[in-house]
């Protein structure tokens, strides 16, 4: 070859063009693909509200999201009403619908709603919105489905849970975005989110307690349902830790909404 | 035998068993503690090393007269970034599901030292098609280790094998479990991997005793 490739002035001209071609086709794949990603993404949440919901089509022992081509049309038929909840210092203070919403925010979905920037927002003192889906699920059942989100041990962890007018939990999806396969990413597995049907979110005294993934405790089988706790997955402490975490600190914040739903009963 | 040469053949067969990059050169481990508590994720992980080390291979044997020697690394690094992270977008617009699956893998895969290893000794050296055939022998000798790992680990330490479970039923006390057998939960952990792999080393030079070292 008759460049000479050791060149200072070669070395920097080669450093530069790569970078431009580099950069150049890393900018066009993502800006191209990015309309795409983003639809798969909305989808994909509408599936897990769904799947929160009982409306899933899991086999004996596999999570099955509805099929994507199905999941935007059964979205609209079975949620049937859409909240976002505004929410400051524990107190819920204003309460808007789907349209509401939607008019003051470009025709922005409420189910599209960044939970981890109202959990900084929250943070930072300012108000949290809290979007809340209301429909019936598998079995005709009034339930209301909340997303949740935290930490795990790598990376972001979050979910939808779908509870009863006595918050009690009919259905969960967990999701993570980087935990260890074979331990901490079997959060998502049945085995584990199932457990949690069934179980109160409400201790004795009707005040909030959420769900403890908890070690060491005497009932694996999952059978009592009242002591608010479920049984840990082995190897995947602090993630486990993390869904307790969210859990606490995310679905207390609906405990006013349940109590006024309950006042408005009586 | 047309398609291939003695030679060639040589490349995709030596690092299965002789040149093996674990049991062998011991490149890769980190990749190979991390994700084989699972034989599902194994699989996924050595067909993503196998494409990745493959193409990457050709890309850099295409460019090795071109690139100046001083920032080889820092050249083979970009080429391996650009494209996991393309082939990280593609999958995301085109096969979502896929995409979750491999999540973890695509951050391991810019860390997998055979990676690197096989660009700066062999790729810059020799031809493209040389080249591609010594990364997928190089991908499939390790894909061969993780998916033996990661079947004992899954096995021993869960009970199950991508995700079946073929042993019985850990809680509700059926096949092997109602025998008194119990899952190993230390071979969910990393350092049983290493333990694997140091068992699959023994083996390996106890059958071929020139690979041993004075």
């Amino acid at each position: 070859m008759a460049m000479d490739t050791d060149k200072n002035s070669y070395t920097i001209l080669f450093a530069i063009g790569m970078v431009v071609v580099v950069g150049a086709l890393l900018a066009f794949t993502a800006s191209s693909l990015k309309p795409t990603i983003t639809e798969n993404e909305r989808i994909e949440k509408q599936q897990n509200i769904l799947y929160a919901m009982g409306i899933n089509e899991n086999d004996e022992s596999s999570a099955n999201f509805v099929a994507t081509t199905q999941a935007p049309e059964l979205f609209t038929e079975k949620v049937s009403e859409q909240l976002v909840l505004e929410s400051k210092d524990g107190e819920i203070i204003s309460q808007m619908t789907r349209k509401e919403f939607m008019d003051a925010n470009n025709g922005k979905e409420p189910y599209l709603i960044n939970i981890k920037k109202q959990k900084s927002n929250a943070k930072s003192g300012g108000v949290r919105k809290l979007p809340l889906f209301i429909g019936n699920n598998k079995e005709g059942k009034k339930v209301y489905v909340a997303p949740i989100y935290g930490k795990g041990l790598w990376d972001a962890i979050w979910g939808y849970v779908a509870v009863d007018e006595n918050m009690v939990v009919q259905g969960a999806y967990f999701d993570h975005k980087g935990e260890t396969p074979g331990l901490g990413a079997n959060i998502k597995q049945r085995y584990f989110m199932d457990d949690f049907i069934g179980e109160h979110l409400l201790g004795e005294s009707g005040a909030f307690k959420g769900i403890t993934v908890a070690k060491g405790n005497a009932d694996p089988k999952n059978e009592d349902k009242t002591d608010n706790e479920v049984d840990a997955i082995a190897g995947a402490t602090i993630t486990g830790d993390g869904v307790t975490a969210m859990i606490k600190s995310d679905l207390k914040l609906y405990k006013p909404y349940f109590d006024s739903l309950k006042s408005q009963k009586n | 035998m047309g398609l291939l040469s003695k030679k060639d053949t040589k490349l995709i067969t030596d690092p299965l068993a002789d040149n093996n990059p674990i049991t062998i050169q011991v490149l890769g481990i980190c990749s190979a503690l991390a994700i084989t508590a699972e034989l599902k994720a194994s699989i996924v992980m050595s067909i993503s090393v196998l494409f990745v080390l493959g193409v990457g291979n050709v890309v850099i044997s295409l460019m090795r007269n071109i690139i100046p020697s001083k920032i080889r690394i820092i050249v083979q690094l970009v080429v391996v970034a650009a494209l996991v992270i393309i082939v990280d977008q593609v999958l995301k617009a085109f096969a979502y599901e896929l995409s979750k699956t491999l999540s973890v893998f695509v951050g391991l895969i810019i860390t997998n030292c055979i990676i690197m290893g096989r660009f700066e000794a062999f790729a810059l050296g020799n031809g493209p098609w040389r080249s591609f055939l010594d990364g997928i022998g190089n991908a499939a000798g390790y894909g061969a280790i993780l998916i033996i790992v990661g079947f004992f680990r899954e096995l021993l330490g869960s009970g199950t094998l991508l995700g079946f479970k073929v042993l019985g039923d850990p809680i509700e006390k059926t096949g092997l479990y109602a025998i008194g057998y119990e899952n190993n939960g230390f071979m969910l952990l990393s350092p049983m991997a290493l333990i694997v792999v140091g068992i699959i080393i023994w083996v390996q030079r106890t059958k071929n005793k020139a690979l041993i070292e004075d």
